[in-house]
């Protein structure tokens, strides 16, 4: 199993949401999130004084998947995330060692 | 008596204390959220502590028997003889008790701006004492020499609703606290961004709807002149958010909220002491040179390095000075300006001004060192990492 974070902007969300589930993917977790990366931040001005602000407002995105549906579910999120400017993102895949499903006690795939 | 007069000066009674909350939004939204609750507190609870204050003996040091032109006597200490009808009163088409209470809300809200320089940082116990003793020391003084039959009126100093008594008063002492109580922890490192400005504009708003009480109230009567300083007020305030925002607009790239308001607020403070003094079109002047005036006066804490938070000193006390100046040259409505050929009048305006910056600077110096040294102002660094809301009060603004 393999979970994909996908961390993009925030009004992307509904786009990657509705992308992700076309193809199957049948849950998700979203979360709130700051940070920044080649983008960098902004520049905020108060009453004539710059302040460079590092952290960016992004959504991040969890799903946990089996093994050969992670590439399809990688590329279907890129592509709903994709605007081409600088600033949309990350996309990180990691192996996942076991999953538990609280209510019945199903472990691996099957709790997926 | 006049009973016209006595409604329409209650109104503004309530106009003026109106003001007070709307300061507190206006800093509340100004600084970070940690310290939104502590700011809103130091403007807030003025209305408890002055008030009382003033019944008790600041009206009479501002009003009472006139002592060497300095300090009022204390005739009316405990509000003694301060009663139903116009006997005693200043204004004999006001009930004694309606004077009063319309001056008690100058003293209530002319601490609270001071509060705004040293945001972030101050000892709520600390800040008490110290405006305690600034009220009687500071504006009590700064009211009789004005208002209540003290030098400076009698030099013929115009002050129509009180630039050198509120704004310039607050401005210097602001100017003087924010160098003695140092900067904020992580000044110049860390970004002090206004965390709230909705509520920030919402108080300006506020202010200006309560201004109208400060200044055509300051008429004492519901009559043309109340209506003149009315008029004035608002063009005056109109102009200078106008102008605000185009020399932001011209300097940093971009018309922003915040400028809008602080013009507004610049505006407001220039034209309280020409607000009866001058004529609408004469107070566009005068509120477009505040905009742009005061956009220059928030760059002197850059230049020179003090950290008035919430920028007291560039908008109350630039604003103050730069609006009594004017009345001196603009003066055409029951005095004589620089434009009528009354050049003496520019030159009493200036000796107001310097004694004002003089005299409360000083003042403060004093208050501040005594308060500083026994009771203690500042802020530990771990308190202001904590937030005054906590370390303070034990509260926060928001839960998230």
């Amino acid at each position: 199993m393999k979970k994909i974070e996908i961390i993009t902007r925030t009004f992307k969300l509904d786009e990657v949401k509705t992308a992700l589930s076309g193809i199957g993917v049948k849950g998700m977790t979203v979360s709130e999130v700051k940070g920044f990366g080649r983008q960098g931040g902004h520049k905020e001005v108060y009453r004539g004084a710059e302040y460079q602000v590092d952290f960016v407002p992004k959504i991040k995105i969890e799903v946990v998947v089996e093994d050969d549906f992670a590439v399809d579910v990688v590329e279907a999120a890129r592509k709903a995330a994709y605007t081409g400017e600088t600033g949309d993102g990350k996309i990180f895949v990691s192996p996942v060692d076991e999953v538990v499903r609280i209510r019945t006690g199903e472990t691996g795939e099957d709790a997926v | 008596m006049n009973f016209v007069d006595n409604a329409f000066i209650l109104i503004c009674a309530a106009l003026v204390m109106f003001m007070t909350p709307g300061l507190a939004l206006f800093y509340g939204g100004l600084v970070r959220s940690k310290n939104v609750l502590a700011t809103i507190m130091q403007s807030f609870i003025m209305l408890g502590l002055m008030s009382v204050l003033w019944a008790v003996i600041g009206y009479s040091l501002s009003f009472g028997s006139d002592i060497g032109g300095l300090i009022g006597g204390f005739d009316f200490a405990f509000l003694k003889g301060v009663g139903m009808d116009a006997a005693n009163s200043p204004a004999d088409n006001l009930p004694h008790l309606t004077f009063m209470i319309f001056q008690c809300m100058f003293a209530v809200i002319t601490p609270a701006l001071i509060s705004g320089a040293f945001a972030e940082r101050m000892k709520f116990a600390g800040f008490m004492v110290f405006s305690a003793l600034w009220l009687i020391l500071v504006y009590a003084p700064m009211c009789h020499w004005v208002w209540g039959g003290g030098w400076m009126g009698e030099m013929g100093a115009l002050d129509f609703a009180g630039g050198a008594v509120v704004h310039m008063s607050s401005g210097a002492a602001a100017l003087c606290c924010a160098i003695l109580i140092g900067k904020r922890k992580g000044h110049g490192s860390t970004a002090f961004i206004p965390h709230n400005l909705p509520m920030t504009i919402l108080g300006a708003a506020i202010l200006w709807f309560g201004w109208f009480g400060f200044n055509a109230g300051s008429a004492l009567a519901a009559d043309g002149n109340a209506a003149n300083a009315f008029v004035t007020t608002h063009m005056a305030t109109a102009a200078a958010a106008l102008s605000w925002i185009a020399a932001e607009w011209m300097h940093g790239g971009k018309a922003t909220t915040l400028g809008a308001a602080s013009g507004a607020v610049a505006g407001l403070v220039a034209i309280t002491p020409a607000a009866g003094f001058v004529t609408p079109m004469w107070a566009i002047v005068l509120g477009l040179g505040a905009g742009v005036i005061c956009y220059g006066g928030i760059m002197l804490k850059n230049k020179f390095g003090y950290d008035d938070a919430l920028d007291v000193v560039g908008i109350h006390g630039v604003g103050g000075t730069f609006g009594a100046l004017m009345t001196g040259v603009l003066a055409t409505v029951n005095a004589e300006g620089l434009i009528m050929g009354n050049a003496h009048q520019l030159w009493v305006q200036f000796v107001s001004v310097v004694a004002t910056w003089a005299f409360c600077f000083a003042m403060t110096f004093v208050i501040f060192k005594v308060v500083d040294t026994t009771i203690g102002l500042k802020a530990t660094p771990e308190e202001e990492d904590k937030g005054m809301d906590i370390a303070e009060h034990s509260e926060t603004g928001y839960q998230w």
